[in-house]
């Protein structure tokens, strides 16, 4: 078997992996986002003292952590529809499972984020009349917020991977992009290779980003 | 000024407070002293209600602490705490350490707070580090700063919890000196410390805990001069503080 390369073009990229490759940076740009925001109130829900608000954030956590991803995007997308009547499209269903799955993992990682830090620094807010709400705000979260930042960074790129996973509701992502391109020049193998190659690059120049953030903010949350 | 009625507490049935009784009048200077675990950060930290009680009653001025329908945050802006490990905040520089409350809590204007925060910054003389981050100061300077923070918001007492111990030993001067100076300008101190140099030439009254009940609570003069006078426990721990 001789591997045949000449369908490696402009057009290849053009036609069909910029908009699969735009909608998988989408979709982890959006779960990023929200994922961050409910993660955090997940997070603080999580942390609370008052048991029925951190027994049902601990919960769901735990299951969103616990199930596949894949059956999380495979039932959304089966099962909403018989909720309210209509489909919601491949697309949207996508966008909104990874936030809720996001959430739960940007959640543990804020959370630890939090207890890292010395009980002090809120006895220290607190001492000074800060509320509660402002202890949070300008003392607790970012700081937490800091030094998650690498480790939520390579859960970004985790998520990056992860978008492939929406080939199971037929979403046009960009591996979909190489699958296609591959059936219709009758290449399939060629562009799989092409895929691994792309991912590859992408995750490793992601990677070495975070490196160089990791080096650059300092563990005790302080400027370098 | 502030008043400590009968306060208890405790952990499951272990008491870290046993009703303990005291007060502390306008430009006092309280030492507490006791062995490791005896309640005296504890002790201190009800006064800011940073610990709870259980019973008893604590008086700031005409606040009433221990009523839970007190706004505990308009207390806690007035009443200076500074605390071992010093606590400034490690994502903001030196002058933001200083006018986040004022500003959040007091509603300063960003102009008022960091006038006012150059003002303590230069009293405990540090004005010259006020662009820098709190990682880049010595433990003596950062404690300097986390007094001038305290400073800011116009306390009305300042509680020191063991302003020095995490300090090496030739920063504790430094720190020792701007609690002097704070003293003779007639703040109101409760401070939780080991140096009995400071306690005997600063204080005027030393209260001596141990396993958290107040044994001694008596002018610093009496407590070094007359030793025979104090208990066992208190003269033990004398003993054993001054030896090295
Ligand atoms: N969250 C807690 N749960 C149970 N016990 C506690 C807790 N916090 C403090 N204690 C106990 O309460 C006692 C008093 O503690 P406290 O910190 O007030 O002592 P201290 O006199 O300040 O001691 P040190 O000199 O070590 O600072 C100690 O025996 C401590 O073990
Ligand atoms: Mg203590």
């Amino acid at each position: 078997m001789s591997l045949d390369l000449h369908f490696y073009s402009w057009s290849l990229v053009t036609d069909y992996l910029f908009r699969g490759f735009v909608f998988s940076l989408k979709l982890t740009l959006t779960a990023t986002f929200f994922g961050t925001v409910i993660g955090t109130f997940l997070a603080l829900a999580r942390l609370s003292k008052k048991t029925y608000i951190s027994h049902p954030a601990a919960a769901v956590i735990n299951t969103m952590r616990a199930v596949p991803l894949v059956m999380l995007i495979l039932w959304f997308y089966l099962l909403v529809p018989l909720f309210i009547g209509r489909s919601i499209g491949a697309e949207l269903s996508a966008y909104i499972t990874f936030s809720i799955f996001e959430s739960a993992f940007f959640a543990e990682i804020i959370r630890s984020g939090i207890q890292s830090l010395p009980r002090g620094q809120t006895q220290a807010a607190q001492a000074l009349g800060l509320s509660n709400a402002q202890v949070l705000r300008y003392v607790i979260l970012p700081q937490a917020f800091r030094q998650t930042i690498p480790i939520l960074l390579t859960q970004v790129i985790v998520l990056f991977q992860d978008s492939s996973l929406v080939y199971a509701i037929g979403a046009y992502d960009w591996l979909k992009g190489f699958e296609i391109a591959g059936k219709n020049y009758g290449r399939p193998v060629e562009a799989y290779l092409l895929a691994a190659i792309s991912y590859f690059t992408m995750c490793f120049i992601l990677s070495r980003i975070v490196q160089e953030l990791k080096s650059r903010v300092s563990f005790n949350g302080s400027e370098a | 000024m502030i008043k400590i009625k009968d306060v208890s507490k405790s952990y499951g049935s272990f008491p870290v407070l046993k009703s303990c009784t005291t007060s502390v009048g306008k430009g006092d200077v309280v030492v507490i002293c006791g062995p490791s675990g005896s309640g005296k950060s504890t002790l201190i930290k009800t006064i800011n209600a940073l610990e709870p009680i259980q019973s008893g009653e604590i008086w700031v001025g005409d606040t009433p602490v221990h009523d839970t329908r007190t706004d505990i945050t308009k207390l806690r802006a007035h009443v200076g705490m500074v605390f071992q490990n010093f606590e400034l905040f490690p994502h903001l520089s030196v002058m933001d350490n200083l006018t986040l409350a004022q500003i959040k809590v007091l509603g300063r204007t960003s102009d008022e707070a960091s006038k006012r925060g150059l003002k303590y910054l230069e009293r405990v003389g540090m004005a010259a580090h006020q662009h820098k981050f709190p990682s880049q100061l010595s433990g003596g300077q950062q404690q300097r700063v986390a007094i001038a923070r305290a400073l800011c918001m116009d306390p009305v007492v300042m509680l020191f919890d063991e302003p020095t111990s995490a300090l090496d030993p030739e920063m504790v001067g430094e720190v020792l000196d701007v609690m002097t100076t704070l003293a003779s300008e007639g703040m109101t101190m409760l401070c939780v410390t080991h140096e009995m140099g400071f306690a005997r030439r600063v204080s005027n009254r030393v209260i001596f805990m141990d396993h958290g009940a107040i044994i001694e609570d008596c002018s610093s003069k009496d407590f070094f001069a007359k030793s025979e006078e104090r208990s066992p426990r208190a003269r033990d721990f004398l003993a054993k503080i001054l030896s090295h």
